[in-house]
């Protein structure tokens, strides 16, 4: 029963990074249709830009909330600079999506260059052989921060989409962009504004995952295609959904781990969200895209 | 000088479907004017291109606004010289809620002057009090459409263009939302209506055009479109009698235009 427990905790607490991940590519799928294929990339490159600063400043805060703006900026930078202009030009989803794609592979040059391709350590404020003891169940130092921060990251999403006045407008582009631009809603800030949130997410997750994964240009494509996988699990265009599969999948994937043999970790999970996605293809909490006259 | 001035414009559909031919039209302010004509003529493209939803159209040709030309700006610019597109879907947010909708039709103003017209839309629409909570996708077709107005309202338009307000709806509800949009124009709203149903837009317009493939091929006060034999037997359903008594078919009328 203790063992079980622990498979959980340890579940739910990578699970929670998968979940901010997916809700970084669920946004963007949301109020743009695109998937963006490049947002591992980002998150590695404002993670980069985190060391970069550390190694210039020692000081967790300043480095890490700057690798926070300087991922929402790339993002919001990438959808002004390159994805207007190509839907200016007629560019399909398809085209938009490869673009990303494009887009990935640039920052994993940039981050080759920059940064080096050797794993490197990355300097973290929580330690991750420091285990605080709760009842019978260890828990690392590391993984609570990581699951309290990316509850509080998507309890502020949340807040941010359901409560405010952005949120409304940012939902009501999302459903029906034609109507909101007829309504005067600065769409396309509106939309840079999602892009800019979701890398911001996609980062804050990178900062967590580095410290336990070691640095490279490509520690993030395994918890991109997961987060992706958790969005697809969730339903890709519902955020709750990305949450709930998020932690599904870190459960999954402990649990696999520590029951099966860790050679199936991955394998038992993803054999898991196949199931699901045969009975329910819209995913857990998604919903079918309706076309209504 | 006229208040919308649409002159000469062409709008062409994947850069070689004429949609609109150099179609001339004027709006003076304050009235209600209706577009009329049968499937496919191009009366909503026609509104589309005002409201700039259509990617640099129009072609050629201008469309001045207040004195001021507006053809090719971005949507949400033309939106907010004040002119407000109510779309033939309605263009609801279908997720948000009655509630939500009309507060989006406020986006952009001061909180200064909205209570007053969100008390006089629900006098206008006194349903909509009623169903404030709920989801815009759950209405019926009549208050979809009576949302859509007040929202559009809220935006204090300029000029409000409706495409097939009638569409879908029962005829007493259609007659509903036409009185409303009397009394909206009667405190100045100036109207640009299209219509299949002309009987109905002819009763509350002004004036009328008729738009048959891209071209106004008519035009006049609805008195005198009311009169025209053309118009009572294409639109109206009016026409004499063309058979006789034994069921022969004495003469097709031709279209004069």
């Amino acid at each position: 029963m203790n063992q079980f427990l622990q498979y959980c905790v340890s579940g739910l607490s990578i699970g929670s990074l998968y979940a901010l991940v997916a809700l970084g590519v669920v946004l963007i799928y949301r109020s743009t249709r695109i998937l963006n294929f490049a947002h591992g990339d980002m998150a590695t490159a404002g993670t980069f830009f985190a060391l970069m600063i550390y190694e210039l400043h020692p000081s967790f805060g300043l480095s890490f909330s700057l690798a926070l703006l300087f991922g929402g900026l790339l993002a919001m930078g990438f959808y002004f600079g390159i994805l207007i202009p190509a839907q200016r030009r007629d560019a399909t989803l398809l085209g938009q999506t490869i673009l990303t794609v494009g887009l990935g592979l640039i920052f994993q040059g940039l981050s080759s260059y920059f940064g080096g391709t050797e794993p490197q350590s990355f300097p973290f404020p929580l330690s991750d052989t420091k285990v605080y003891k709760l009842g019978q169940i260890y828990i690392s130092q590391l993984a609570l921060g990581a699951t309290g921060f990316s509850l509080l990251g998507s309890l502020l999403l949340f807040f941010l989409v359901q409560r405010t006045r952005l949120g409304l407008a940012m939902r009501a582009t999302s459903e029906n962009l034609q109507a909101a631009q007829t309504l005067g809603i600065p769409t396309r800030r509106v939309l840079s504004l999602s892009w800019g949130l979701a890398s911001l997410l996609g980062v804050l997750a990178g900062l967590f995952l580095a410290p336990a994964l070691l640095l490279d240009p490509f520690f993030m494509l395994e918890p991109f295609l997961k987060g992706f996988a958790a969005a697809v699990l969730g339903g890709l265009n519902s955020l709750p959904g990305a949450i709930v599969g998020g932690f599904l999948l870190g459960l999954a994937e402990s649990l696999a781990g520590g029951y099966l043999t860790v050679a199936f970790k991955n394998t038992l999970a993803f054999l898991i969200i196949i199931i699901i996605l045969l009975i329910r293809p819209e995913g857990l909490l998604g919903t079918e895209f309706k076309e209504r006259v | 000088m006229s208040f919308l001035k649409i002159a000469n414009i062409e709008t062409l559909y994947f850069d070689r479907i004429y949609a609109l031919h150099g179609l001339t039209l004027d709006v003076a302010e304050k009235e209600i004017f209706a577009v009329l004509g049968p499937n496919g003529a191009g009366k909503t493209t026609l509104l589309k291109t005002v409201a700039g939803l259509l990617k640099d159209q129009p072609k050629k040709g201008i469309i001045e606004f207040n004195g001021r030309r507006i053809h090719r700006l971005a949507p949400e610019r033309i939106s907010s010289l004040g002119i407000v597109y109510v779309p033939e879907d309605r263009g609801l947010f279908r997720e948000l809620t009655v509630k939500e909708n009309l507060d989006l039709g406020c986006w952009g103003r001061r909180t200064k002057g909205i209570k007053e017209d969100l008390d006089f839309i629900y006098e206008l629409f006194p349903i909509l009090i009623e169903r404030t909570g709920q989801q815009a996708e759950t209405l019926s077709g009549g208050e979809q459409q009576m949302l859509a107005i007040a929202r559009a309202m809220l935006r204090k338009p300029k000029l409000l263009m409706l495409d097939e307000p009638s569409l879908g709806l029962a005829p007493l509800l259609a007659r509903n939302v036409f009185e409303a949009l009397e009394k909206i124009s009667q405190l100045g709203t100036t109207i640009l209506l299209v219509e299949q149903n002309a009987k109905l837009a002819l009763k509350i317009a002004n004036y009328g055009y008729i738009l048959e493939a891209g071209r106004i091929v008519l035009k006049g006060t609805s008195k005198e479109l009311m009169e025209n034999e053309d118009v009572q037997e294409l639109y109206l359903g009016l026409g004499q009698e063309t058979t006789t008594s034994k069921g022969w078919r004495l003469y097709k009328k031709r279209r004069r235009w």
